[in-house]
């Protein structure tokens, strides 16, 4: 590298010598690649590529046990009745499947979000709904119609990386507070927003992923959901409720929503793509009139209109087939994988490691030994065939080195088992290197949200 | 077997491209094989690419390419592993031989080859993992900055892409960038850091000898030549022909061809090298190089007016008449 102070590095340690001879440098122009250098954006700045990125690809191989990737188990479902669903979509409303729609979304499909958020206690009207291109998209367009740059953002610790992408894409100041086994602590929340007040922040609002949490895997308990919504109300504080995996749970009833406490406080993000089949691109935004009409109008702007095709399909699932009762083979199959994960992982892990218990959902969020970086350590991982996703990138602030997260959705249970083991014998060599020279700094940096947003996030 | 496409015909049959494999450099390699699949396709040859997995030896047995052009970064692609592979099945390809492969992709074997064969190359200290836990890693470490100085770079000794590699300028970051070095591999070289011009020749041997390509200079923005300054466009400024003086590229082109030959490699290789006050030190050489949009190879071959597919396609027919 052409960097650093002079050094001649041959073998017969001769001084550097006088400057090579010949014409002066020219001006440097020469060729960057890319012709658009100095017309991007300031946020385009972190688009790059980067080593967590390339680890992630060889994880796609299936010699490497991914417990990275958070991709539902979609095989699960009947997709013969599904394929035939489909099929005579097309044959009996094809000019309405494969036309335009309506930006808002299909008044049918509107109608089976409320009874599918009825199950978690949400009263609501079709016309609140504002169907998206997954709650990804809703995430988005909410972030577009509040946040001006350096507006802040309240998000717990740690937090989705595909939210904490979005609230970077549109330069927001994300502020992380702090969760225990039950969730976000609300005494916590309500020091974050003190703090912000006394310096004349406006906290914009609240992120929140209150139901087995990505990447945390906690559960917001029935009693701080009130405290949450009583400290938001009292700070005018707007919650944004984001809950893919409310009805994945394995052990108890689905959680009483905080939006079925409070319809004006509280805009509600939903998801079909662990209930169905993330593929089609299907979520949702609950939002009261004013905000929806503004949600509406920015998703117009965004893409016209959702896919008409797949909004007919979920409409006509939910409308035919069992979707309880698929959500119930879900949920047997995903405990199944957690047992089997958590088993493994109190059988072979070293003492000092710390982890969640989720109680439904993906992930489980897995503390390391004292010193050691989940960073520096993928590269080892990927090395001896096992893939997790570093801590970091759950965080907008660095933080997250000693935290990875392991998801258990897509591996059956025998390689979920394999793969812990194979995760146990990383962590040890790690160890070893690290007893050897000190506690460990990532060098160069941690991966950060922008290195880990992709589909299966 | 001639194949049409357009006014073009090639007579050299189905070729695979090997792209992928299970390495760190698993993306690059994807690239790469795209797009010099693309290359060859537009040069009127019938290729495919396909990975090193369980599906390669059937799908070799069941279509036996007439040439393979080996396109895999890192380990198993560039350490001999896929070659010795393709020399069992008895298939023709293009690159180095296992043994050569061996030699060049470990970078301290690499480097004392070059030695002897009168190169300068940086000094530095090659050490594994295991030195470093039974004697004492502070005072290896104290003993390795006395004698080195700093900056230094630490990288691992088999590898690429800048994977694992770490500029250290202060003494107390050492340990950090050895701890990720050795996550890449158990065996770290240490390097003194050159100041100069970094520049990548390219050789190519059609039959009559290895001849260099112009030389590439590569100027990082941010000054690291790190992964993401490799290989997202925009990042890192390429000239070519390098802004050398002229003994400066003669020493560059003849360093570049010392090592091909030294090091027993055949038909393609670039050899990246430091030019500093008109030497030109050897750091590594690539017997797979890149062939993505921000490698220097494709860039060199377009300054000598040769197109990356006629090139290849080229240097895959003298492969299929080489046989194995």
């Amino acid at each position: 590298m052409s960097i650093g102070p002079a050094r001649d590095g041959r073998a017969d340690d001769q001084p550097r010598t006088t400057p090579p001879e010949g014409p002066a440098a020219a001006p440097s122009h020469g060729s960057l690649v890319d012709a658009h250098v100095g017309r991007y954006a300031a946020r385009a700045k972190d688009m790059a590529a980067s080593e967590i990125r390339a680890l992630f690809s060889v994880a796609a191989r299936p010699e490497i046990v991914s417990l990275a990737g958070g991709m539902p188990y979609v095989t699960a479902l009947p997709l013969d009745a599904v394929g035939d669903m489909a099929g005579q979509l097309v044959a009996q409303r094809g000019a309405v499947a494969l036309q335009y729609g309506p930006a808002q979304g299909d008044p049918a499909l509107r109608e089976g979000i409320c009874e599918v958020m009825a199950l978690e206690g949400i009263r609501a009207h079709p016309d609140e709904v504002v169907v998206t291109v997954g709650s990804q998209q809703a995430l988005d367009l909410i972030t577009r119609i509040f946040i001006d740059p350096g507006d802040v953002v309240l998000a717990e610790a740690p937090s989705y990386v595909g939210a904490l992408g979005t609230f970077a894409s549109y330069q927001a100041q994300v502020v992380h507070v702090p969760m225990d086994d039950d969730g976000l602590v609300p005494g916590a929340l309500g020091e974050a927003l003190a703090r912000r007040r006394a310096q004349g922040q406006r906290v914009k609002f609240l992120y929140t992923v209150p139901s087995f949490h990505n990447p945390a895997g906690v559960t917001l308990s029935a009693p701080r959901r009130a405290e949450v919504l009583s400290i938001c109300q009292r700070a005018g504080v707007l919650i944004i409720e984001d809950n893919p995996y409310g009805l994945l749970g394995f052990d108890a009833e689905p959680h009483r929503a905080l939006r079925a406490d409070d319809a004006q406080g509280v805009v509600y993000l939903g998801s079909f793509s662990k209930t169905i089949a993330a593929g089609l691109r299907v979520g949702w935004a609950l939002a009261p009139a004013g905000i929806r009409d503004k949600l509406v109008l920015a998703a117009e702007a965004a893409v016209l209109c959702n896919s008409s095709l797949a909004q007919l399909m979920v409409g006509e699932y939910l409308a035919s087939q069992p979707w309880r009762e698929q959500i119930k083979v879900f949920c047997e199959l995903y405990r199944e994988r957690r047992d089997a994960m958590l088993e493994t992982l109190g059988a072979v892990m070293p003492r000092d490691c710390r982890w969640t218990h989720p109680g439904g959902g993906f992930y489980v969020w897995l503390r390391l030994p004292p010193g050691l970086n989940s960073k520096s350590m993928l590269p080892r991982a990927i090395s001896s065939r096992v893939a997790y996703v570093p801590g970091t990138g759950f965080y907008a602030d660095g933080g997250g080195a000693e935290y990875l997260r392991l998801s258990y959705c897509f591996p059956k249970p025998a390689r979920i088992r394999e793969g812990i083991r194979r995760l146990a014998e990383v962590i040890d060599a790690e160890t070893e290197i690290q007893a050897t020279f000190g506690p460990s700094r990532a060098a160069g940096g941690g991966a950060g949200p922008a290195d880990l947003t992709g589909p299966s996030q | 077997m001639s194949r049409e496409r357009g006014n073009e015909l090639s007579d050299l049959g189905h070729v695979l491209i090997l792209a992928g494999g299970l390495s760190p450099e698993r993306e690059v390699s994807l690239h790469s094989g795209a797009r010099l699949r693309d290359a060859l396709r537009e040069a009127g040859v019938d290729a495919d690419i396909a990975d090193a997995d369980a599906g390669l030896i059937p799908a070799v047995i069941t279509d036996r390419p007439s040439a393979v052009f080996p396109a895999i970064h890192g380990a198993s692609g560039e350490d001999g592993s896929i070659q010795e592979v393709l020399t069992l099945l008895g298939v023709p390809y293009v690159g180095a031989s296992p043994d050569a492969c061996r030699f060049a992709f470990d970078k301290p074997v690499a480097k004392a080859i070059a030695r002897a064969a009168g190169l300068a190359t940086p000094r530095s200290v090659t050490l594994p993992k295991e030195t470093f836990h039974d004697l004492g890693a502070g005072a290896v470490l104290d003993r390795i900055v006395a004698t080195l100085g700093l900056p230094l770079f630490v990288k691992p000794a088999r590898g690429g892409s800048a994977l694992g590699t770490t500029l250290v300028r202060a003494a107390e970051d050492l340990p950090g960038a050895m701890i990720s070095c050795y996550a890449y591999g158990d065996i770290a070289l240490i390097e003194n850091c050159i100041v100069g011009t970094e520049v990548a020749v390219g050789v190519i041997d059609l039959g009559g000898g290895p001849e260099p390509l112009p030389a590439v200079e590569i100027r990082p923005l941010s000054g690291s030549y790190d992964y993401a300054a490799r290989y997202t466009p925009g990042q890192t400024e390429f000239h070519v022909p390098a802004r050398l003086t002229p003994a400066e590229s003669k020493a560059a082109a003849e360093a570049a061809i010392t090592a091909h030959q030294a090091l027993g490699l055949r038909d393609v290789s670039r050899t990246d090298l430091i030019v500093s006050a008109g030497e030109a030190f050897f750091l590594e050489v690539n017997v797979a190089p890149g062939m993505t949009e921000t490698s220097t190879l494709p860039m060199a071959l377009e300054a000598a007016g040769r197109g990356l597919g006629t090139v290849c396609r080229d240097l895959l027919s003298q492969a299929a008449a080489r046989g194995t």
